[in-house]
């Protein structure tokens, strides 16, 4: 086949661009516009203070006031442990769910939380976890606890429980369909070969699942990181829970400082994506490939 | 783990498994001696599977108990059996390379890699893998995925290798050569074969023994020429390729020959079964019907169909009952042609009507 | 049998084998009670709203003083729901329309054809839904305010298609990809156009899966609480954002008011997950793919 033998349009269809991969343009301009252009504007936007003064003052204020940068620590205190809590709760669960035959109900239940979302979730754990709520009555009714000892709401813990109520069903229902990926006739094979159920964890479901579990950590993380309506509703949003998108949200609507809003809001991606970044590369330690048995 | 280097007998007693009020298998007694290929063949459905994975320890039983010589098994989990099993999707671990697939049944079983090294060469060495041992499953053809699967099973010694189709995953051209390589395998091990398959070709070319299970039930164990020469039921003989069912009334009875009234016309055969009722089934098998000469015994059909096969022509017919014929011809005959049909007593098995 | 076979209590349960030790039977219930233990709190967080919305008074007791409806009213009068219903549905209903106008072809496109380029596009699609709301929100915020769509219905509106325009071509590129090209190309043998074929054949195959994309699409739109937070103005709030602002403001209103318009807000999306989850399983309102069903 000559190239110049053939017109520009049969040129450009032999390499996959006709009228059918225009299709998918405008949500390209459309993300172009939305997604990517805000990015870059809100990068240039943080590097020209309001006030004025060097590019970078937005980035030394933040860093050089405890007040903007404890959110950093204050956000990663809870997002590591509210996403570690999720893990460890949701591989297990999923390993026995994996077996079960009617596994709808249970998902149906999980997948409310999620829909309902955090502002609602925030409403109810206000009744419920409450000093005269249902869970601390049953508590001290119990007799081993007495009243106004434990304090479940507008504190760290307010904010922890609530992230484990939206974000536990979450990471269970992507650990499942990783887990539910992989070929149980891997495991009778490994069974058949003498391997305990121990055994069989650690050498077959472990590795060709770390891939899977390192992606569902990333997006537990990354939720529970930009944690915003809980950390206001349920937590101490002036003191232990004032969390990083409580500190962009200031700047850009109480302070009106947009730039110092776009240098926060670019500070937290930042992090974020380190943390995204790491978790994948450890991931590159582990075989990555089809994990429904070697087939083709 | 016990060594099973010296065990004589594998023995099935009145295993039976049930799901919910459905009885997937029921009954089913065996005794397999050491070194011998059983074939486990029927119909999907027929409990073959179920039977092989109650071997295995993956499905409970329900019933019965299986021992290997005086110890009892069923009661083992799979891990404690040390049987060596091939899966049908081959289920290789895919993140582990060709040899330590092969290996891994040795470090599970704890043998000292000193030990496990020449062993595991062994296994790679008897399904000639050795340029492939470092490999990941996924960049192996079928068929060598297919040796990597045999060989995980027997490095460990098994004293005995379950297959569960092993080669429907394979195109018909390595399922032939697969086949001779199982049977190679085999007969260089000395252990127990079980070989799950639907496919009567390969049960016959492989098998000692073969078990024919219907519906949960042994209808015929039997070597390979028993089967294919005398079925013992009407079903079994369906399966191992006699597609010609003619229904007709007992004429006369001679010792085991038989003469059928079929329509207007005779048939002689070979009684299958002891008491036929007054009316019996004859099974023919395509290859032995041919036309005769209209005066000679068998059944009138007109043509329906023919279709060239290089050294013969193969028709289907349609006999004066209303019976779907298939028959072998030297000659072309052409469609709408009517022609007798018929076959040697010896090879028209009659057995009891419905 | 001379020793039961005791199992560690790893994460693996035992395969469907003959027996199961001690320990995996006590791994087995531990499970369960922890997964009982949070199915309890969740209902109980979603019974006590309920309960609060018809309480005539609750204060220091296991149950309110007595039974009422009348904050329903009350709620609706205060915080004008008919006027934010509307502006939710209107919200709701241009977002799920417009994504699955922006989103299907793309996602057609993509399922298709092979060309230069197509990773990063797939990249492109990817991150709105790897980034989460609020990182992104600020900026796009910004942008739209200075555009003057902020505050604005539409300025709503665009925000959240970010996410669920991604969120419908990633969706619907596996379900293109099983339906067989050769389809198509019967259809043009027999000569259809374009058009015609994307309409009488295309789409008919398409529409259980755009059904579900879209059904999902207004689940999430209703929830949707960050991006609609910080781009509506007070004329262009949805529910979960008038319910935020009652919430944060407790005090001003009866609580059993606020709990009110949380039922209301529960019922709506709830009425639209019942629906959509007639047609999609419930593991796709967070893995995005379908997975083989077993």
């Amino acid at each position: 086949m000559t190239g110049h033998a053939l017109p520009l349009r049969s040129r450009l269809a032999a390499k996959g661009l006709d009228g059918v991969t225009l299709m998918a343009v405008p949500a390209a301009i459309f993300l172009i516009a939305l997604f990517i252009y805000p990015f870059g504007y809100g990068l240039w936007l943080s590097f020209k203070p309001k006030d004025g003064g060097w590019f970078l003052a937005n980035y030394v204020k933040f860093f050089s006031d405890p007040f903007l940068y404890d959110t950093i620590y204050t956000t990663l205190a809870l997002a590591f442990p509210v996403t570690i809590v999720n893990l460890l709760f949701a591989v297990p669960v999923a390993f026995r769910v994996r077996l079960m035959k009617h596994q709808r109900l249970l998902t149906t239940i999980l997948v409310l939380p999620i829909t309902l979302g955090t502002v609602l979730v925030a409403e109810g754990m206000l009744n419920y976890f409450g000093p005269q709520g249902w869970f601390i009555r049953t508590l001290v009714s119990t007799g081993l606890f007495s009243p106004g000892q434990i304090k479940l709401v507008n504190n760290y813990w307010g904010v922890f429980i609530s992230l484990v109520i939206t974000g536990f069903p979450f990471t269970f229902l992507l650990t499942l369909s990783y887990v539910s990926g992989i070929d149980p006739a891997l495991e009778q094979a490994a069974a058949t070969l003498g391997a305990r159920s121990a055994a069989r964890f650690r050498h077959i479901f472990l590795p060709l699942l770390m891939p899977g579990l390192a992606i569902t950590f990333c997006l537990s993380f990354v939720q529970a990181y930009s944690v915003l309506p809980s950390a206001v509703l349920l937590g101490a949003p002036a003191g232990p829970t004032r969390v990083i998108s409580i500190a962009a949200y200031q700047a850009a609507f109480e302070q009106y400082d947009r730039p110092m809003a776009s240098a926060i809001a670019m500070i937290m991606g930042f992090v974020q994506f380190a943390v995204v970044v790491a978790a994948l590369s450890l991931r590159n330690l582990f075989y990555r490939g089809p994990a429904a048995g070697a087939k083709g | 783990m016990a060594t099973h280097s010296t065990f004589k007998s594998l023995r099935l007693d009145g295993v039976g498994r049930d799901f919910g009020t459905m009885n997937a298998l029921k009954d089913l007694s065996l005794e397999i001696k050491r070194g011998e290929f059983i074939a486990l063949l029927g119909p999907s459905g027929c409990g073959k599977s179920t039977a092989l994975n109650c071997i295995a320890g993956l499905l409970p039983t329900t019933r019965g108990s299986i021992f290997l010589d005086d110890r009892r098994i069923d009661t083992l989990p799979t891990e404690d059996r040390g049987f060596g099993m091939v899966f049908q999707s081959y289920a290789l671990f895919p993140h582990m390379t060709v040899r330590a697939n092969i290996g891994f049944g040795l470090k599970m079983q704890g043998v000292p890699k000193t030990e496990a090294e020449p062993r595991i060469d062994r296994a790679i060495k008897t399904v000639r893998l050795e340029s492939q041992a470092h490999k990941l499953p996924g960049q192996l053809s079928g068929g060598q995925q297919q040796r990597v699967a045999i060989a995980r099973a027997i490095a460990v010694d098994p004293p005995l290798v379950l297959m569960d189709e092993p080669l429907s995953n394979l195109d018909a051209k390595l399922r032939l050569e697969m086949r001779q390589e199982i049977r190679r395998i085999h007969q260089s091990l000395g252990c127990i074969t079980i070989y799950v398959t639907h496919d009567q070709d390969e049960a016959l070319s492989l098998a000692d023994r073969i078990v024919v299970l219907r519906d949960g039930m042994i209808r015929q164990v039997g070597t390979p020429e028993d089967l294919y020469a005398r079925p013992a039921h009407l079903d079994v003989a369906e399966f191992m390729g006699f597609r010609n069912r003619i229904t007709g009334r007992v004429l006369s009875r001679d010792g085991t020959s038989v003469q059928l009234s079929v329509g207007g016309t005779t048939m002689d055969g070979v009684l299958q079964e002891t008491a036929p009722g007054d009316t019996a089934v004859a099974a023919i098998r395509p290859d032995d019907m041919v036309p005769v000469a209209s005066d000679a015994h068998g059944i009138d059909a007109t043509v329906e169909a023919i279709e060239y096969r290089g050294r013969d022509f193969f028709g289907q017919a349609r006999s004066s009952t209303g019976d779907e014929l298939f028959f072998r011809s030297e000659t072309r005959v052409v469609p709408g042609e009517t022609l007798r049909l018929g076959a040697e007593p010896a090879r028209v098995l009659v057995y009891a009507g419905e | 049998m001379s020793t039961a076979v005791l199992d560690t209590p790893s994460a693996a349960p035992a395969t469907p084998a003959t027996m199961r030790s001690v320990g995996s039977r006590l791994w087995i219930i531990a499970v369960w009670t922890t997964m009982i233990f949070f199915i309890v709190n969740l209902f109980g967080i979603i019974a006590a709203v309920v309960t609060s919305s018809f309480a005539t008074r609750w204060l220091r007791s296991w149950l309110p003083q007595g039974w009422t409806t009348k904050w329903y009213f009350s709620a609706w009068a205060e915080f004008q729901l008919t006027e934010v219903l509307v502006v939710t549905f209107q919200i709701v209903g241009a977002v799920v329309l417009l994504s699955g106008l922006i989103g299907v072809p793309a996602a057609y496109a993509l399922a298709r054809r092979e060309f230069p380029g197509k990773k990063a596009l797939m990249l492109l699609f990817l991150l709105p839904l790897l980034v989460p709301p609020v990182t992104f929100g600020i900026p796009l915020a910004t942008v739209l305010y200075q555009s003057g769509l902020g505050g604005t219905m539409w300025g709503v509106i665009l925000a959240n298609l970010v996410p669920t325009v991604p969120f419908v071509i990633l969706v619907m590129i596996p379900f293109i990809e099983q339906i067989d090209p050769r389809v198509e190309a019967a259809a043009r043998v027999f000569g259809a156009g374009t058009l015609r074929m994307f309409v009488h054949v295309l789409l008919p195959l398409l529409m259980p899966g755009i059904l579900a994309a879209l059904l999902l699409v207004l689940v999430r739109t209703i929830a949707m609480f960050e991006l609609t937070f910080l781009t509506a103005g007070p004329t262009s709030q949805t529910l979960v954002v008038a319910l935020y602002y009652a919430v944060f403001a407790a005090g001003v209103r009866a609580v059993q008011s606020i709990d009110a318009m949380a039922v209301v807000y529960m019922v709506t999306t709830l009425i639209w997950l019942v629906i959509a989850l007639r047609f999609v399983n419930p593991t796709q309102m967070v893995t995005r793919a379908k997975r083989p069903s077993h």
